[in-house]
């Protein structure tokens, strides 16, 4: 599952990242915001009236807003 | 006598630097600017335990040693001792937010690599109980081998250990030069500092997330917006009422100092320069002060609660719909007061074409000098009556020129971004810090040191072109019988704008006050009042008789034809100022000034035509 689709309140962990989908600069401060593989994280809001984007997700201890286009780039697996 | 020894405060962004930076210092601060970028240096002075004078420098907030934006770079090429106007620092401070380790120890681990001495301070680490975290600074210590002193900046506690422990690290043999080839990558240090940030967390409990708690309503997808729109109109409420009557003991100061200046003076040239030019001048800008303090206020509340990321978070999908950012959000709302401060407030955003289309855009929003103009017009053409229940079809008007502005600056952004910023931008990434209550005295710091910076750009900018605009309305002296309005070098250019400004339906009067107007908006009001010879010291007075004046004057779309104009022309020389000292060129002012006067010149044509096709 990508992180734009996983649901809110749901506690997962990044299983990947597709650095490659990203531009440097982006995959740079994803990096520094402290996206890795194994780090848990969790969907907590969606921005705005006018549709569900960007969404506001926990990732370690955290909170980081990302727009959906770049949270596409990270893999998620559900914790069980 | 040596120099006193350089600290240099470094540390991630909402670590809480600015807060201790203040708490080290006191009031003993100088703000000033990096030379040749648009970085701000902040340092003061503080004393060690033993008396030993030490300077601190607070550095831009990073993320790591490899800069992504130009505030990044100062940090690193002043900690290298590669940045122009900057000693080399002899020490560090790097402050770290105890309940964010996994993030901030991988910067640190960095800069301890470097090999200049360094002190940690385990920031925050009251918020970090309260989210039930419980941490042993000895491990860090211990692992990382450097001092690690817990404080709380905000509550200045902390702070004797940490000086204790920087004047230990100062005392031993001076380090080498830092040496930038030893620090490591950031993903190589992604799970030692994970790892070393599990060993010291000792315990932890759901604690009381009390940030989690407010964002379940500042977030919620219908109670946030309308929490924000609610905001926004208090705000907008204070910093045009609770202004008013600061504002009119500001105007009969200056009334009074002009009175007394005038009756001291002899007449002639001094007497006009100084009266007319400076105090004039100083007085234009002076008065939008208690609106920019208000403003500021608000916001520098508004940021340091951690609330301005929501707003932005908010505000995001909005804005990449004309291909900008949450980030824009701040500076264009600081816009509706003065374009100044609001362009200077771009800096932080980092992705270059992001924050150029924000520069451009901003002068679009209406800023308060052109409230003056609009009240002036709207009250001589448009009936005062009603369209609606409590809806007067003045105030409809006045808002319909906000939208105006508004709607004029999504189209622009939308198509500057298709044009001359072309490209993908770095989207929307931004760190939600936690909620706090921000200290009294570090807003007060904050509120100082914004409006001294604002006085003092826009204030000599204002000054010497109100004197110079002053000696062109003066000068050459008309003989009996003719205008000096008329005569002097301003008319004889008034002729000139005129026939350019003809077939837009503005006759020669407008074209006279548009040349003075060009040093703050507002000034358009007296600059014509000055043309139809109508001399009041009561401000309301005056405004109503000219507001009679001109509705026997000017046909109704050459006066709608005025206020088009005034949404969109770039009528202001500090704004152009301001923006060629951010951009760094005179490039990107010259386009401003150019798309601005032109879609200023298609929208009061366009009304004027229209207006007259209508028959109004």
């Amino acid at each position: 599952m990508r992180l734009d689709q996983l649901p809110l309140r749901q506690p997962a962990h990044i299983a990947a990242i597709d650095w490659s989908a990203l531009g440097p600069a982006e995959a740079r401060r994803l990096r520094e915001l402290g996206f890795d593989e194994g780090v848990s994280v969790e969907a907590l809001h969606c921005g705005g009236w006018f549709g569900r984007d960007p969404i506001a997700c926990r990732v370690g201890r955290m909170t980081v807003a990302i727009r959906r286009a770049q949270a596409a780039a990270v893999r998620v697996a559900i914790d069980a | 006598m040596t120099p006193a020894p350089l600290v240099a405060l470094v540390g991630n962004p909402n670590a809480g630097k600015s807060a201790l930076f203040n708490a080290l210092t006191g009031a003993r601060q100088k703000v000033g600017n990096y030379p040749g970028v648009t970085v701000e240096r902040h340092a003061g002075r503080f004393a060690l335990p033993d008396g030993r004078p030490v300077e601190l420098v607070d550095l831009p907030g990073a993320y790591s040693f490899d800069p992504v934006s130009p505030d990044e770079a100062v940090t690193r090429d002043v900690i290298l001792g590669r940045q122009p106007g900057e000693r080399r620092p002899t020490a560090l401070i790097v402050v770290i937010d105890a309940a964010n380790l996994d993030n901030h120890l991988r910067f640190l681990m960095q800069l301890i690599a470097l090999g200049l001495p360094v002190v940690v301070a385990l920031n925050m680490i009251d918020l970090a109980r309260r989210d039930g975290l419980e941490i042993d600074p000895d491990v860090l210590a211990r692992e990382l081998g450097v001092p690690v002193v817990p404080t709380v900046a905000v509550r200045r506690r902390g702070l004797d250990e940490l000086r204790a422990a920087l004047a230990e690290a100062l005392t031993g043999p001076p380090a080498g030069e830092p040496n930038a080839d030893a620090i490591p990558e950031l993903p190589a240090l992604q799970k030692a500092a994970r790892a070393l940030a599990a060993r010291a967390v000792v315990s932890e409990s759901p604690g009381r997330k009390i940030s989690q708690r407010i964002d379940a309503v500042a977030l919620h997808p219908v109670a946030g917006p309308l929490l924000l729109a609610a905001l926004l109109f208090v705000m907008f409420q204070a910093v045009f009422s609770w202004s008013e009557a600061p504002i009119a003991w500001i105007e009969s100061g200056f009334a009074a100092a002009a009175e007394v200046l005038g009756a001291a003076l002899p007449d002639g040239f001094w007497r006009g320069l100084i009266l007319e030019g400076v105090l004039a001048g100083v007085g234009a800008v002076v008065v939008f002060l208690p609106q920019i303090l208000i403003l500021f206020a608000f916001i520098l509340l508004l940021e340091a609660s951690g609330y301005m990321v929501r707003a932005a978070f908010m505000m995001d999908r909005l804005m990449a719909g004309v291909g900008l950012s949450g980030r824009a959000f701040i500076p264009l709302l600081s816009s509706f007061a003065c374009a100044v401060p609001g362009i200077m407030a771009t800096r932080t955003i980092d992705d270059p074409k992001d924050r150029l289309t924000t520069i451009l855009i901003a002068p679009l929003m209406t800023c308060s000098a052109r409230l003056p103009v609009y009240t002036l017009i709207i009250a001589a053409f448009i009936p005062n009556r009603s369209v609606g229940p409590g809806i007067g079809l003045q105030g409809l008007v006045l808002f319909g020129l906000y939208v105006a502005g508004i709607l004029g600056a999504m189209v622009a952004a939308l198509v500057i971004r298709r044009t001359v910023t072309r490209g993908r931008g770095s989207g929307f990434m931004m760190e939600m810090p936690k909620y706090q209550w921000p200290r009294p005295g570090d807003l007060l710091m904050g509120l100082w040191q914004r409006a001294w910076i604002f006085l003092k750009r826009a204030g000599t900018i204002i000054l010497v072109s109100t004197a110079l605009l002053w000696l062109l309305a003066s000068y050459p002296v008309a003989p009996e019988g003719v205008k000096q309005s008329e005569y002097s070098l301003a008319g004889r250019l008034a002729s000139g704008v005129e026939t350019v400004v003809r077939p837009i339906g503005f006759n020669h009067e407008i074209a006279l006050a548009l040349i003075p107007a060009m040093a703050a908006r507002e000034v358009a009001v007296s600059a014509i009042a000055t043309v139809y010879a109508i001399d009041s010291a009561d401000e309301e007075e005056a405004t109503l008789a000219l507001a009679d004046r001109l509705s026997g004057a000017w046909p109704l779309p050459t006066a709608l034809a005025f206020l088009a104009w005034f949404v969109f022309a770039p009528q202001c020389i500090s704004t152009i100022a301001v923006t060629r000292r951010e951009t760094n060129s005179w490039r990107w002012p010259g386009f401003m000034i150019a798309y601005l006067f032109s879609l200023a010149y298609l929208a009061a044509g366009a009304t004027f035509w229209i207006a007259t096709w209508a028959g109004l």
